[in-house]
């Protein structure tokens, strides 16, 4: 029952994206992957680059994928008769997400006839800020996502993953109180950013991790690290603050 | 040094050969290249569109922007199913070439176009599309107008020092004109008149589509917006981009370019009010057309007028919807212009986004600083540390630069005479140098070191002299 919230700040948390993917794909999880940003075929080819096949996947019934882009075509040139879970991008003043928190509890729900082949649930999100700039209000994400929470993380005792872009110094106000509300809400924080010196070839960003654990009263409740990573092909690689093969 | 240059392009072309070879067993793929490239009308050959070639990182398709060396820039090319936004520069002089570029790429390759603007008639802007600069027959006149202009920085490629050799080095020009992936063009002139007329294009002229319609959707778009989806959704299904009716006939690129978006001529408030009521209008077209082009053979380009949009917080939602997204920044009217080092470029150009396809990583240009000039005939990209070094030059003593010219010309670049020549004048003009900098430096004062330094500091640490001072002195 975790929410981990991915941010990324000047540079791209992606590769964040697709380690969750194949991660809880190979833990045998039942994953709905809310996919706002890219295609299919892109998550595919780096799923395949990361050892899972997400058609596979989508065929045993073990991921069950919306595509943004393609069904907001589908949304915007043909009427529907039933509720697509995109509804909110035909109506004219701000809709609300219903339909989409709808389409994620149908797919996570347990199927009770089959034996358990699936270990608990997962809702991935790649770029809820995407929502913001559809059209929907910071508030109207902000409940979904609670919505979203109270099904997938305490009925169902699954986890969720949620990427949030995060615009640095722009001054983007809806984006910055979805942002403030997530972090307050969530139990991991990984925050991607870029390097403050700028471009580097050898050091890609720094990832900051902030764990948040108010069950512990130990002292350590709140953990932070900070590492610094190069993505390569395949993987990333992380080493501590400076100690990039390329200086050393 | 050369062989670096060259690299970049011969891995792109290779690259389309190999995926051609594998069909058809080549033995020699480096011949292999130009001739499948020079043969527009490839008729078994339902693989490979003219004018594009498969990506060597992701294996996605590529077309030129029409500019080779913003091509290489973007990792290659332009992938199909991407958006390029380009936000205009401040008085919109750059931008609207690069937009014709691009066009003008698609109808030398024959691909359909899809022009839309609210500002001129798209027949208009095909009208003033720069004539490319083809094979042989242009090649002389090519590389006179390369000469020509280069007659000031023709020492660029000197080795001034060797630590220069392992910089990055930009796509030099050159007449790879014979190459089907990425053209030149001549902005001086026109498009020749038969090409544009066997060009398949279409036209949206939003005041010509508003009037003719009144049919309002209830949709939050704006209705400009909501004509050029449905336009362009239109022209892809029914010319078959979207790969429905496979083998109907030769697959091809669909180009669409959208000039200025986001300008108030589209109906568009954002431009205006700060925090406007309609500000999603835009992000959602984008997201829109962005789905049509991604199940769909094409590529677009779109030019936007970001400094005139006043909420920043839109730029940054636009930035983050788009593939990719390229800055230009002319010199005029600010203060850069009077910049020494920026005297010979008309602007910076700025890569502000490069997507990740397929991949976990992007391919990410290690060059930074770019600026880009207008030539004659020819829009150019270069890196702002060539001129850099060309200006550094300029500090060497002008007899310096003189015996260069002439052992220049004489010995040519690069051979060994050339070579050492520079390195024994280096090895001199150091030790003049050093000394002039001795001479400069403040001596030590110990006790009354008045005297001593009067008497010249040359005397004090040149050791055979130290007798001359003679009274004036008493050594340590």
């Amino acid at each position: 029952g975790k929410l981990t919230l991915l941010c990324d700040a000047k540079t791209d948390g992606s590769f964040l994206v697709h380690h969750f993917l194949s991660f809880y794909l190979k833990a045998n999880c039942k994953v709905c992957f809310v996919a706002l940003i890219q295609s299919f075929s892109h998550y595919n080819i780096v799923g395949q680059k990361l050892g899972v096949s997400l058609t596979v996947a989508r065929e045993r019934g073990q991921l069950v994928f919306l595509e943004g882009l393609k069904s907001a075509v589908d949304v915007v040139f043909q009427a529907q008769k039933e509720p697509h879970p995109l509804q909110f991008l035909r109506e004219a003043n701000a809709g609300n997400l219903k339909p989409l928190f709808e389409f994620v509890r149908e797919a996570l729900k347990p199927v009770d006839s089959g034996e358990a082949r699936w270990t608990y649930p997962v809702l991935l999100v790649d770029d809820i800020s995407v929502l913001l700039s559809l059209g929907m209000g910071a508030v109207a994400v902000l409940d979904f996502i609670h919505y979203c929470r109270a099904t997938v993380c305490w009925e169902l005792k699954g986890n969720m993953v949620v990427l949030v872009h995060d615009g640095g110094d722009v001054e983007d106000e809806e984006n910055n109180i979805l942002l403030n509300g997530l972090s307050h809400q969530s139990h991991l924080i990984l925050r991607a950013e870029g390097l403050a010196t700028g471009f580097c070839r050898d050091v890609h960003g720094q990832l900051r991790i902030l764990w948040r654990r108010p069950s512990q009263p130990t002292a350590q409740r709140d953990q932070s690290f900070t590492y610094q990573y190069k993505i390569q092909d395949k993987s990333v690689s992380f080493f501590a603050k400076g100690m990039s093969p390329a200086v050393l | 040094m050369a062989a670096v240059a060259t690299c970049g392009s011969v891995a792109g072309s290779t690259g389309s050969a190999v995926a051609t070879a594998s069909k058809s067993n080549v033995t020699s793929f480096q011949r292999r290249g130009p001739r499948a490239s020079g043969t527009n009308d490839s008729g078994p050959r339902l693989v490979s569109i003219a004018g594009t070639r498969p990506s060597v990182r992701n294996g996605q398709l590529l077309v030129s922007t029409g500019l080779p060396a913003l091509d290489q820039l973007l990792g290659g090319g332009l992938a199909v199913g991407t958006v390029l936004l380009i936000e205009e520069d401040k008085y919109n002089i750059y931008s609207p070439l690069l937009f014709k570029y691009f066009l003008a790429e698609g109808i030398v390759n024959g691909h359909t176009l899809l022009v839309a603007s609210t500002k001129e008639d798209p027949a208009n802007i095909l009208q003033e599309l720069p004539a490319p600069l083809l094979d042989d027959k242009c090649k002389k006149e090519f590389d006179e107008d390369v000469y020509n202009h280069k007659t000031p920085e023709s020492n660029i490629k000197m080795k001034i020092a060797w630590r220069y050799q392992l910089l990055p080095k930009m796509e030099q020009i050159g007449p790879v004109s014979s190459s089907r992936f990425g053209h030149y063009y001549d902005a001086s002139k026109r498009m020749p008149q038969e090409l544009i007329e066997a060009s398949n294009w279409h036209g949206f002229f939003l005041p010509e589509k508003i009037s003719s319609t009144l049919k309002v959707e209830p949709c939050s778009l704006t209705p400009g917006y909501t004509k050029l989806l449905q336009f362009i959704q239109n022209i892809i299904y029914e010319e078959g981009f979207d790969g429905s009716n496979p083998q109907k006939k030769q697959r091809n690129i669909l180009r669409i370019g959208i000039q200025n978006l986001g300008s108030p001529l589209w109906g568009d408030d954002i431009c205006c009010a700060e925090n406007g009521g309609n500000s999603h209008g835009l992000t959602k077209f984008l997201y829109v057309l962005r789905g049509l082009l991604r199940t769909s053979l094409s590529a677009c380009i779109i030019t936007m007028p970001t400094h005139l949009i006043q909420n920043k917080a839109v730029i940054a939602r636009v930035t983050n919807l788009s593939d990719i997204v390229v800055g230009l920044e002319s010199f005029i009217g600010s203060e850069k212009e009077t910049n020494p080092l920026y005297k010979d470029y008309h602007g910076l150009i700025h890569i502000r986004q490069i997507p990740r396809l397929n991949n976990l990583i992007c391919d990410e240009s290690d060059v930074k600083d770019l600026a880009f000039k207008l030539k004659r005939k020819l829009f150019t990209i270069e890196w702002v540390q060539d001129n850099y070094l060309r200006q550094e030059r300029n500090i060497y003593p002008p007899g310096f630069s003189y015996l260069l010219k002439q052992k220049d010309s004489a010995w040519g670049e690069g051979s060994l005479q050339h070579s050492t020549f520079l390195m024994s004048f280096l090895a001199k003009a150091t030790a003049f140098a050093s000394r002039l900098v001795r001479h400069s430096e403040p001596l030590k004062q110990n006790g009354s070191g008045r005297i001593r330094q009067a008497a010249g500091p040359r005397l004090w640490h040149d050791g055979r002299r130290q007798e001359a001072p003679g009274l004036l002195g008493i050594p340590p």
